[in-house]
């Protein structure tokens, strides 16, 4: 187990290095000095020039590609040409809004997913099967952004029962934070529940098919013993496994729904740099993603070993 | 019963994707109304007899902009699906042809790698640096499907290589190149049309997305993400704005969607056993 630990983490570290290296190399493609376009048109060479020393970007390519990478190991993410402010400070800032946004959303799916594979899966061929297949169907077809705009003319412009838009931030209290946060958690989770429900489904009739389930039967369990003792827990394998890479897509998803509703997090940051060209705060959140989604893509492949010795012998 | 329902999922899905490739077909020749043309005097109409899905703020009609909008999604999404295939493909071959070869690695590698990376962020990037618009947009899809394409290739050729037809072709004398492209391709290419469907319709949604945060098409080239962006501030009192451009989207994914379903049914009915 140790050792196999051990190999997916060497290709974690890989990973990020090499991805670290491809995020580096594309943004310094970009043609144009961060120094004058943050001084303007009218600036002297010499205060150019003296900023460039003190944003270090005199120093080789190499040299700053280490001190960006180093700084990261420490929690440094550089300072951002446009606001002159530590980009790890933005970034926490935001990420306290992106974050729980992604672990609603993924809550949400999976409450609404659960619960309608299970039906669908037990009830197969039923009119609820039939009606939750097509409606995952309609789920997996609809964006998300427009869904969001959906929601908001409907509970936000027709029944106010809540905000179109915008965060009242965590100090208002939780429930207030929460509330705003829940819209947007919703638009981001149906396509999600949707991919995730017709999962379950097929996991679990897969499972149900199974010899071991004919045995527990025949010993006598009922129905639903059978379902909740023996099916769920193997059908549940690969669902997991769903689940976690859903994180990934959810953060990034994040992305655009925080622009629908105007929420001030790492999405509403993202475009806010590129339109101001502030690369060094494109480099780290796209990095800081990465990141997320290697994690979590690492963390899924343990957890499955640990719950399936079957693999640790296969890789 | 069961092969009724795939049956009409295939019929469906190919009308719905049908519509709109005739829609984006014609509107090179025929729209009701210029999209070029600015009618402030009939602006924001609502849906009727003249403009049957209304007019816009500046008076463009919807119907004419969803249909030239239609051109924009299945160009972007055609060529995204093309990159994927053409590069994806042959790197899927050549890693199951030579498995367990340093070569397999680097391949196996980079699709890791790739996939670390969500279609969003590889197009933030490819906009930081060379700035928005439609091209910029298919390559972003179009890297995002390599890996796609590489990996089921891959999995599917490595089983395709154990049976008896392929020992008898290198019995034969055959290298692994030609075994790849005269027996291997030809059994998968069922397999590739279905994913290509599925990828067909996730370019459409992921095309929609860029264009709505203002990372696709740039205006004059109307694009149905782009025109949900515009109709956000103006969904309150002209939510027709908002509503045609999404049922378009939703009914071309849904389409391919079912279309792809019932393909992979059509060519292959044991896989309707596992699904259902």
């Amino acid at each position: 187990m140790l050792r196999f630990v051990l190999k997916r983490l060497l290709s974690l570290v890989a990973t990020l290095a090499v991805a670290s290296v491809v995020i580096f190399i594309a943004i310094e493609v970009v043609p144009g000095d961060p120094a004058s376009y943050m001084l303007g048109l009218n600036a002297e060479p010499d205060t150019v020039q003296a900023l460039r020393d003190e944003l270090g970007l005199n120093a080789s390519k190499i040299t700053r590609y280490f001190q960006w990478v180093g700084g990261m190991v420490h929690g440094d993410f550089g300072t951002s040409y446009t606001y002159r402010t530590p980009v790890s400070a933005m970034i926490a800032d935001r990420i306290g809004i992106s974050l729980p946004l992604a672990l609603y959303a993924l809550l949400l799916s999976t409450v609404i997913a659960f619960p309608a594979g299970i039906i669908a899966a037990t009830r197969r061929g039923s009119v609820a099967d039939v009606s939750i297949m097509g409606a995952t169907q309609l789920g997996v077809a609809i964006p998300n952004f427009w869904f969001a705009m959906l929601l908001v003319l409907f509970f936000s412009i027709q029944l106010r029962w809540f905000s179109a838009g915008g965060f009242p931030g965590w100090d208002e209290g939780f429930f207030a934070g929460v509330k705003a946060l829940t819209l947007p958690a919703v638009a981001l989770a149906l396509p999600q529940a949707s991919i995730l429900a017709r999962v379950m489904r097929s996991s679990l009739l897969d499972t149900l098919g199974e010899d071991f389930i004919r045995t527990a039967r025949a010993k006598g369990l009922t129905t639903r013993q059978t379902l909740w003792r023996h099916a769920l827990r193997n059908a549940l394998i690969p669902v997991l496994t769903i689940i976690g890479l859903q994180f990934s897509f959810l953060l990034a998803g994040a992305i655009i729904i925080e622009n629908v509703f105007f929420l001030p997090g790492l999405g509403r940051l993202i475009f806010q740099a590129i339109s101001q060209r502030d690369l060094i705060v494109v480099e780290s959140v796209v990095m800081l993603l990465v990141f997320a989604v290697v994690l979590v893509t690492f963390l899924v492949d343990v957890a499955y070993a640990v719950a399936d010795p079957r693999l640790r012998a296969q890789r | 019963m069961e092969s009724g329902i795939f049956r009409r999922n295939l019929v469906i899905g190919a009308v719905l994707a049908l519509i709109f490739l005739l829609a984006a077909i014609v509107s090179f020749f025929w729209t009701p109304y210029d999209v070029t043309q600015l009618d402030i005097a009939n602006k924001l109409k609502k849906p009727g007899s003249q403009y049957w899905f209304g007019t816009d703020h500046f008076g463009r009609d919807i119907f004419s902009m969803i249909m030239v909008g239609a051109r924009t999604s299945i160009a972007v999404a055609i060529v995204a699906v093309g990159i994927g295939l053409t590069v994806g493909v042959p790197l899927g071959l050549a890693a199951a042809a030579w498995r367990h070869s340093l070569l397999d690695e680097l391949i196996m590698r980079s699709n890791d790698l790739v996939f670390a990376f969500p279609a969003l962020l590889i197009a933030i990037m490819i906009t930081a640096v060379f700035g928005p618009g439609a091209v910029n947009a298919i390559i972003a899809i179009g890297i995002f499907n390599i890996p796609v394409f590489a990996r089921l290739t891959r999995g599917a050729a490595l089983s395709l290589w154990t049976r008896d037809f392929i020992l008898a072709a290198r019995t034969a004398g055959k290298n692994a190149f030609r075994i790849s492209v005269e027996h291997i391709l030809p059994n998968i290419v069922n397999l590739l049309i279905v994913q290509g469907t599925i990828q067909f319709s996730l370019g459409i949604l992921a095309e929609a997305g860029l264009s709505y945060v203002g990372l696709g098409a740039q205006p004059p080239i109307p694009s149905w993400g782009r025109m949900l962006a515009e109709s956000q501030t103006m969904i309150s009192f002209a939510p027709h704005l908002a509503l045609f451009p999404g049922f378009a989207i939703v009914l071309t994914v849904l389409g391919l969607n079912l279309f792809g379903d019932g393909l992979r049914d059509y060519f292959d009915p044991r896989l309707r056993q596992q699904s259902r």
